[in-house]
């Protein structure tokens, strides 16, 4: 059986059973069966559930920059740990689909920033529209999609991104997303994914918390507490009992 | 027309702390009581290992906190501003379900110093004429320490609360604070263990003539059985406290402490997924005759009682009695009206500092883990020359070492190589140190009803305006000094530092405190008040409105031990008196 369908059965049981549990129970505690029985999947392997082809060519290739591998030093990359993984299962979370965010309208768009997010879009919608638009604008630019470009130049369109240099506007927002606000999410889950439990699909391994020295769900230190100054000795367990 | 439950005695709204506590008086009592809670059950089962050790899903998407689809707030920052829903949580982080923020709460169980609970009267006698800004409304809470005393004693007593005694009875004592008012009875519990960050903050604190003491701390450091029989174990330190329910029975909560009791008591119910959109009130509007509820089937619901608690987060409790037309809205122009006046807040800062060399191993910590001063707040230092009132408590606290919270250098790369490198070299290095300040009540911070928005059973949303003003800008620059001389006494290798400093506003975006308090405020004056001392609604006398929203104003410490002190006094009131002959506890 190859890990592909695999993935897809897995995810066909982690829904079937997410309907027949009580409501609170929802997250860790479900996918905690589910997920023991499975090592994490190969990247080359994954099928995403979520992103279209093209959008996770993209997704490899930004998350590639934004936590390089040990090509360009000590470390795991982003693809390493699987993170565009956990983004794909993210989306279809109840923070995918901003499940408990309040997105009764009239939608404002032109108050102060500091008054937070006021988009109508879930953030599976900002992913589609942000990649879509940084696409349009690659080819613009380059005539060339984003993930054939080479690293400098990948780096160059994410840092315009960051600073907001992309006017998302002009390639056909209508709703006042900016280039700065998708980049920011982008940012944001790469980095939970990077370093989140492993049974949300990232964190590969455990290999970023062996990387910072964080031990993970073991939860109990009484017996460590009180040495101070001194390297905590022991490697991480994760919320299914994988030992690193 | 709406189904209708049996009569109760007694309703109560909102099933934490507040909510908890008043179920265990009021049944004891010999009342029949019936809570509705708008969340999800929640038993100790929820919390059994490995479950909370989840960082994304406690820390970061917020599983135990209340959703904003089912109760958003609209914020602007001044009268003129047009408030905006907050759309996802961000600044503040109210609980959900049975438990409420008690079960997610980080665990620092403080009193406010005898000072803080008549701030105005030390205001009048130690500031001159024209030194505090004219708009503030800063009030006494109507109610005096000594009265207060034995209800703090005993509410620690249910929560373990374990700490270093300052003064008992009048004596000062070693390592304690010695600023702290005179307790009855010594601490509970011992303190928790230091970590070594609250080994570097006792000694430059020391070093600058300051008094550092354990922050007083609900997660116990010994095993403990409480006045209800509830048994709490030893903290094991896991890391996973601030945010997360506890996984070890360690951390007080209405779960660990007073919900297994209460339960088994005959004359207490409660239901889940009930959410009260109204207070019903007789035809004059002098008494609550019960209220209205959307069950877990989306249908109206009327629930008759003689009695109405109002338990739920101060915020709620205040929008309860807007949609309900319980008290006068507050008019900030006229400044007449009383509900939604005095919303008040907390002030942070502080420094990060980085030591290459230092191992604090951040995850072995509780969530009350710290050390902290009482040398700068209100009575204990001359703040006039300075140009504001109010204080602050100075601290180093440690509260978790999840990683993807990892602090790191504001000079850092955000990714890329760079951000990576600084992982490694950061993660595990850092210590910070705090200010967590006081908020006066002004004119213009309050709550109303939004004009526009609305929840999914057609209620208007609460609307807080709220901003920092010159006064707390003036403390904040003032604690950094304070601050800044305890990090060179440390010398870190690098550090960096973030203060709401003058011109600076109040932003949404990113977390500052969850000690959202005033809006139903206590006193013993109707015109100031919406509630009387012992926290009965002037306009409708059995309705009663226990929570943080009770605060004229904030003090620089955290509000769970004024809280539940503050619903022992009242239950008390309504037990001896209130129940003999209903009516008006004082008269207005």
């Amino acid at each position: 059986m190859s890990s592909r369908i695999k993935n897809r059965q897995r995810r066909d049981f982690l829904r079937g059973s997410l309907t027949m549990i009580p409501a609170i129970t929802l997250g860790s505690g479900v996918t905690l069966t589910a997920q023991a029985a499975e090592p994490a999947p190969n990247l080359s392997d994954y099928q995403p559930a979520f992103f279209s082809d093209e959008e996770w060519s993209f997704l490899l290739a930004a998350c590639d920059r934004l936590i390089p591998g040990e090509s360009e030093g000590k470390g795991p990359g982003a693809l390493d740990t699987n993170v565009p993984v956990f983004i794909d299962r993210q989306m279809d979370s109840p923070y995918g689909h901003a499940e408990r965010w309040y997105m009764q309208g009239p939608f404002v768009l032109d108050g102060s920033p500091d008054l937070g997010f006021q988009y109508p879009y879930t953030p599976r919608d900002v992913y589609q529209k942000g990649i879509a638009m940084t696409q349009a604008y690659c080819q613009q630019q380059y005539g060339k999609r984003f993930e054939t470009l080479d690293n400098d130049t990948r780096d160059t369109v994410l840092k315009a991104l960051e600073a907001n240099d992309i006017d998302f506007a002009s390639l056909g927002e209508s709703q006042k997303l900016e280039a700065s606000e998708f980049f920011a999410s982008l940012l944001e889950n790469t980095k939970e994914g990077y370093l989140a439990d492993p049974i949300h699909g990232g964190n590969k391994n455990m290999a970023a918390w062996k990387m910072v020295g964080f031990p993970g769900a073991r939860a109990s230190y009484r017996d460590w507490v009180d040495q101070h100054n001194v390297d905590y000795p022991l490697g991480p367990v994760s919320l299914t009992g994988e030992r690193g | 027309m709406a189904k209708q439950q049996p009569r109760v005695d007694a309703v109560i709204v909102g099933l934490g702390w507040t909510g908890s506590i008043m179920g265990m008086e009021l049944t004891e009592a010999g009342l029949n009581v019936l809570a509705l809670e708008r969340g999800a059950d929640r038993t100790n089962e929820d919390f059994a290992y490995p479950k909370p050790a989840d960082e994304l899903e406690y820390g970061i998407r917020h599983t135990m906190m209340q959703k904003p689809k089912q109760a958003a707030v609209t914020i602007r920052r001044d009268l003129e501003e047009r408030a905006l829903p907050q759309r996802k949580l961000g600044a503040f982080l109210p609980g959900d379900g049975v438990g409420g923020a008690g079960a997610h709460w980080t665990g620092v169980l403080i009193r406010p110093t005898p000072t803080d609970l008549q701030l105005k009267s030390f205001a009048d006698q130690a500031f001159g004429k024209g030194v505090l800004q004219d708009d503030m409304q800063i009030q006494d809470f109507g109610v005096t320490w000594d009265e207060l005393e034995p209800h703090f004693t005993f509410f620690e007593k249910v929560c373990g609360q374990s700490g270093t005694t300052g003064n008992l009875n009048g004596e000062i004592q070693e390592g304690g604070d010695p600023f702290e008012g005179p307790r009855s009875e010594p601490y509970p519990l011992p303190a928790l263990q230091d970590t070594q960050n609250t080994e570097m903050f006792d000694k430059a604190a020391r070093q600058l003539g300051y008094h550092p003491f354990p922050n007083p701390s609900a997660n116990v450091s010994e095993a403990w059985t409480n006045p209800y029989g509830m048994q709490l174990g030893p903290c094991n330190y896991c890391g996973f406290c601030s945010r997360y329910g506890c996984l070890n029975y360690s951390k007080a909560s209405p779960q660990t402490c007073i919900l297994n009791a209460l339960k088994q008591r005959s004359n207490f119910a409660y239901r889940t997924n009930a959410n009260v959109t109204r207070v019903e009130l007789a035809q004059d509007g002098k008494t609550a005759t019960g209220v209205t509820y959307i069950d877990e089937h989306g249908e109206e619901v009327f629930q008759p009682a003689d009695m109405v608690i109002l338990a739920s987060y101060s915020l709620n409790n205040v929008r309860l009695m807007l949609n309900s037309g319980i008290g006068k809205p507050y008019d900030p122009v006229a400044r007449t009206g009383t509900v939604g006046r005095n919303y008040a807040y907390q002030i942070g800062g502080g420094i990060h500092m980085y030591f290459d060399d230092i191992e604090f191993n951040p995850f072995a910590t509780a969530g009350a883990t710290g050390r902290m001063f009482n040398d700068f707040s209100p009575g204990n230092f001359d703040s006039a020359p300075y140009g504001f009132i109010g204080g602050a408590k100075m601290h180093s606290s440690q509260a978790s070492g999840t990683p993807i919270k990892t602090p790191l250098p504001k000079s850092a790369p955000k990714w890329g190589q760079g951000y990576k490198d600084a992982l490694q070299q950061r993660y595990g290095h850092h210590m910070k140190l705090s200010m967590t300040g006081s908020v006066m009540s002004y004119r213009s911070n309050m709550l109303d009803l939004d004009p526009t928005w609305k929840d999914p059973y057609g209620m208007p949303l609460l609307r807080m305006t709220f901003d920092w003003k010159q006064n707390e800008h003036r403390l904040s620059a003032f604690m950094r000094d304070r601050l800044r001389e305890i990090a060179d006494v440390l010398k870190p290798d690098y550090r960096d530092e973030s203060f709401n400093l003058e011109g600076s506003h109040f932003k949404v975006t990113s977390y500052v405190s969850t000690h959202n308090v005033g809006g139903a405020v206590m006193g013993t004056d109707p015109s100031t008040s919406a509630i009387n001392r012992y926290l009965q609604s002037w306009d409708v006398h059995n309705v009663f409105v226990p929570g943080g929203n009770a605060f004229p104003q904030n003090f620089q410490a955290n509000p769970t031990d004024l809280i539940g002190a503050l619903t022992y006094w009242s239950a008390k009131k309504i037990r001896e008196e209130y129940l003999k002959n209903p009516g008006p506890l004082m008269s207005a």
